[in-house]
C-alpha cells in the first residue's frame, strides 16, 4: 500500500526538458518510478531518454494514462501548469517549485476545490514524496532507506532525509514533504489520516516548524482521529519573531506560530516530541520496539 | 516585506483608498516644509515597523510648521522597541468622529483569503478578537472571485458599522482588495479607518505586507526595500544570494535546507546551555547544492561576524553526496586563503547521509587546521558550543 503514491503510479513530469527536470527525472527512474511522460509546451514529440514529451498534460494523460504529475516549472509559470494538470484530471500533482507567489498558490488551490477536489496537490516548495521501493515523485534521495512501516510527514526536506536516515533500519511506507510555504495543498492532517487508514503503516513521524498553526490543528486532529502512535519534532525554537527563516511560511508573527506553542499542543494530546532530530528518532525506535 | 506606514499610504492612494494629505520627512526642516505645504494643524508620526508608537511618544500634534519642526526633532532618532526612527510622516490633522477596522489577509489554515471588519477601530484588534470576538466580522474571499461591493457590504453590515458609512466602507474594502490583489500583498490593514467630522471616511494608518515571492512581477517594489535598516552582514549575504539571518549568539551555523538549519540552531542552543548559555550566531541555508563557491561565500560571511567564536557546518548529504560537500569545504578553505582570509576560528563539521564515510575521509586526509569532524549532529553541536564557550 503506502499513501498517495505506489508502484502502480504512472508519473508525468511537467518541465521535463529543463535542467532540473531532466536530472531528477533520471533519478526518479533509477529509483523505480514509472515515469510515463514529460510535458513541456512547444516540445511535444521530443524524448528525454526514452520518455515521450507532450505539449500539454491533457495529451500526455490521453496517450499514457498518467495519474501523477511532478511539477518542475519555474515560479512565474507554475500557476498555469498546476491548473493545466487539474484540468487534465491528474489525481496527484506534486509541486516542487520554490518561490511561487502565494496569490498564485491560493488561486490554483481554489481552482482544485472549485472543480470538485479531484486532484490532490502536494507542495509547493516541497521535496515531493517517496514510497521507498515503490515510487519516488520529487527530489527525495531514494537510497537513504528502504520500504518499511513508518509514515513520515514534514514541512522540511532535509529534516525528512535526516529522520529517514536515522530510522533507515526500520524503513518507511511513505515519506511526504508537504512544503514550507504559507499555503500548501496537502496538510499534516491529510497525511495523518491517510497513514491512519494505511494498513502498511504502523507509526507516524510528524515534523513541523514555526509559522501558522498547522501543527496545533494537527494536534487537535490527532486527539480525535488518530490511533496509531505519533512522534513529533518541531524546528525553530531559537527563531526570532518577524524573521523569515528560509521557508516562506517559517515566520513567527507577533506571538503566534512559535515552536513552543506547537510542542505544547502536541504533547497535550500525548504525542512525544523530541528535542533534536536524533532524540525524535530514538522516541520512534522506542515506540516501535515496545509494540 | 513589511512596509512603513507612508509606503502603505502610497499604495492606498494609488488604488483609490482615501488617505489624508501627507509628506514624508527625514529632517526637522523637511517636516517644517511639509507642514507648511499641507497647512493648518498636522500630525507628525514616527515611521517604524512596529506597533505601540503612539504610547512611546512617536505620534504628536503640531499647530503649524514651526512646531512641526520641533516635534519632528524630538521624534527623529527615537528608539521605539528597538527600532530607530529615521523618518516621520507629516499628515493633515483631522477631527475624528468614529474609528473602524478593516483588513484583508491570508488565512493559512483555510488556504484562502480573509476579509475582516470591526466597528471597534483605533485599538489593538487582537485584544478585540480575544475579548469580544463577535465585534470582529470575518468573511472568506475566493481568490478567483475577489471582493465585490455586495460581499463587502455584507461584511460591514455584519460588523455592525453605522448605516451612514456602510456604503463608503464597502467601497473602500473593494479598493483595498485591489491593493491586496494587484500588489501581491499577504496583509493589508487599516486601523483606524476613521469617519471625520465632514462625513468622509479615510485611512488614518496603514499596514501592508508584500509577498517577497512575487517580486518578479513587481520590480517597482524594490523601491520599498529599507536598505539602511538591514544588518550589514545580512546585506552582504543577500548580495551573494545567501539565505542568511543574523542572530545574537556566538556559534556560526551553516547548513543545507531551511528545516535542518532551524533545527541546528535549536540543537546548538540546547548544547550551549551547558557552556555558559552559548547561542547560535546566525541562520544560513546554503541549499541543496552546497558547491565550494557557495560554501566559501557562506564561511566568509560567518567568519566576518565578530561575535562568532566557533562555526558549525551541518550538512546532510541528500542529492549532493557528502564527498562532494567535503571537497567543497576543502576548496572553500582554499578559496578563502586565496582571498586573504585566514580561518582563525574553530570549524566543526558534521556530515551525514549519502557517502558520509567518504566525505569524512576527505576532510581527515586534508587535515585542515582547526577543522574537526564529528559524526552526529548532537555531538557536533556540543563541541561547537563548547569551543565557543571557551573562546569567551
Amino acid at each position: 500500500m503506502a499513501i498517495f503514491l505506489t508502484e502502480k503510479s504512472r508519473v508525468l513530469v511537467q518541465g521535463i526538458t529543463g535542467t532540473e527536470g531532466t536530472k531528477h527525472t533520471r533519478r526518479m527512474v533509477a529509483a523505480g518510478t514509472n515515469i510515463v511522460a514529460g510535458v513541456t509546451p512547444g516540445k511535444g514529440g521530443q524524448h528525454v531518454d526514452a520518455i515521450p514529451v507532450f505539449d500539454s498534460c491533457a495529451e500526455a494523460v490521453r496517450a499514457t494514462g498518467a495519474d501523477v504529475s511532478v511539477v518542475f516549472v519555474p515560479p512565474r509559470f507554475a500557476k498555469a501548469a498546476v491548473i493545466e494538470a487539474i484540468d487534465a484530471g491528474l489525481g496527484l500533482v506534486v509541486v516542487l517549485t520554490e518561490g511561487i507567489p502565494v496569490h498564485d498558490t491560493a488561486t490554483f488551490w481554489a481552482y482544485a476545490r472549485a472543480t470538485g477536489n479531484r486532484t490532490r496537490i502536494i507542495g509547493p516548495n516541497c521535496p515531493g514524496l517517496i514510497s521507498p521501493g515503490q515510487s519516488n515523485a520529487g527530489i527525495i534521495p531514494a537510497d537513504i532507506t528502504k520500504r518499511g512501516r513508518i509514515g513520515l510527514v514534514s514541512k522540511s526536506g532535509t529534516l525528512t532525509y535526516q529522520l529517514m536516515y536515522e530510522l533507515r533500519d526500520f524503513g518507511f511506507s511513505t515519506c511526504v514533504g508537504i512544503g514550507g510555504d504559507p499555503i500548501v495543498g496537502t496538510t499534516h492532517i491529510d497525511c495523518l489520516q491517510a497513514f491512519e487508514d494505511d494498513p502498511e503503516t504502523d507509526a507516524i513521524v510528524m515534523i513541523g516548524e514555526i509559522g501558522g498553526d498547522a501543527e496545533e490543528r494537527a494536534a487537535a486532529y490527532i486527539r480525535e482521529h488518530i490511533r496509531k502512535p505519533v512522534v513529533g519534532y518541531i524546528a525553530g525554537f531559537t527563531a526570532p519573531p518577524g524573521k523569515t527563516m528560509g521557508h516562506a511560511g517559517a515566520i513567527i508573527s507577533g506571538s503566534s506560530g512559535t515552536a513552543l506553542a506547537k510542542q505544547e499542543a502536541l504533547e497535550a494530546v500525548g504525542v512525544r516530541v523530541g528535542r533534536t532530530p536524533s532524540e525524535t528518532a530514538a522516541l520512534m525506535r522506542e515506540t516501535l520496539l515496545a509494540r | 516585506m513589511d512596509l512603513f506606514e507612508h509606503q502603505a499610504q502610497e499604495l492606498f492612494a494609488r488604488h483609490g483608498v482615501p488617505v489624508s494629505r501627507n509628506r514624508v520627512a527625514s529632517t526637522p526642516e523637511e517636516a517644517e516644509a511639509a507642514a507648511a505645504e499641507i497647512g493648518g494643524r498636522v500630525v507628525v508620526k514616527a515611521q517604524v515597523k512596529t506597533g505601540g508608537r503612539g504610547k512611546a511618544g512617536g505620534v504628536r500634534l503640531a499647530d503649524g510648521p514651526a512646531q512641526a519642526r520641533e516635534v519632528a526633532r524630538a521624534i527623529l532618532g527615537m528608539d521605539i522597541k528597538g527600532h530607530t526612527v529615521h523618518k516621520v510622516l507629516v499628515t493633515e490633522a483631522s477631527e475624528i468622529v468614529d474609528e473602524y477596522y478593516v483588513a484583508l489577509l491570508l488565512d493559512r489554515a483555510e488556504r484562502a483569503f480573509l476579509a475582516m471588519a470591526s466597528r471597534q477601530g483605533g485599538v489593538d484588534i487582537e485584544q478585540v478578537a480575544a475579548d469580544n470576538p463577535e465585534a470582529l466580522a470575518r468573511l472568506h474571499v475566493d481568490p478567483a472571485q475577489g471582493l465585490d461591493a455586495a460581499t463587502a457590504g455584507r461584511l460591514v453590515a455584519d460588523a455592525g458599522l453605522p448605516d451612514e458609512v456602510r456604503a463608503d466602507v464597502a467601497g473602500i474594502l473593494v479598493r483595498l482588495w485591489d491593493v491586496f490583489r494587484n500588489e501581491d500583498a499577504t496583509l493589508v490593514e487599516i486601523n483606524p479607518l476613521a469617519r471625520l467630522a465632514d462625513g468622509s471616511v479615510r485611512a488614518l494608518d496603514g499596514k501592508v505586507t508584500l509577498d517577497d515571492n512575487a517580486r518578479f512581477r513587481h520590480p517597482e517594489h524594490a523601491a520599498f526595500v529599507d536598505v539602511g535598516a538591514a544588518d550589514p552582514l545580512e546585506t552582504r549575504a543577500a548580495e551573494k544570494h545567501l539565505n542568511y539571518v543574523k542572530l545574537d549568539g556566538q556559534v556560526g551555523v551553516i547548513g543545507n535546507g531551511a528545516g535542518l538549519v532551524m533545527s541546528t540552531l535549536d540543537v546548538v542552543a540546547y548544547a550551549g546551555e551547558e557552556f555558559g548559555g552559548v547561542r547560535p550566531a546566525n541562520f544560513l541555508d546554503i541549499g541543496g547544492g552546497a558547491s565550494a563557491e557557495v560554501m566559501a561565500d557562506g564561511l566568509e560571511i560567518i567568519l566576518g561576524d565578530p561575535d562568532v567564536r566557533s562555526v558549525f557546518v551541518n550538512v546532510f548529504g541528500g542529492i549532493t553526496a557528502c564527498d562532494a560537500v567535503a571537497d567543497g569545504i576543502v576548496r572553500a578553505v582554499g578559496l578563502l586563503t586565496v582571498r586573504g582570509e585566514t580561518i582563525t576560528k574553530p570549524l566543526v563539521v558534521r556530515l551525514d547521509g549519502n557517502n558520509a564515510a567518504q566525505g569524512r575521509r576527505i576532510l581527515a586526509d586534508a587535515a585542515l587546521d582547526g577543522v574537526r569532524v564529528v559524526d552526529t549532529m548532537d555531538g557536533a553541536a556540543r563541541l561547537a558550543a563548547e569551543l565557543a564557550g571557551k573562546g569567551a
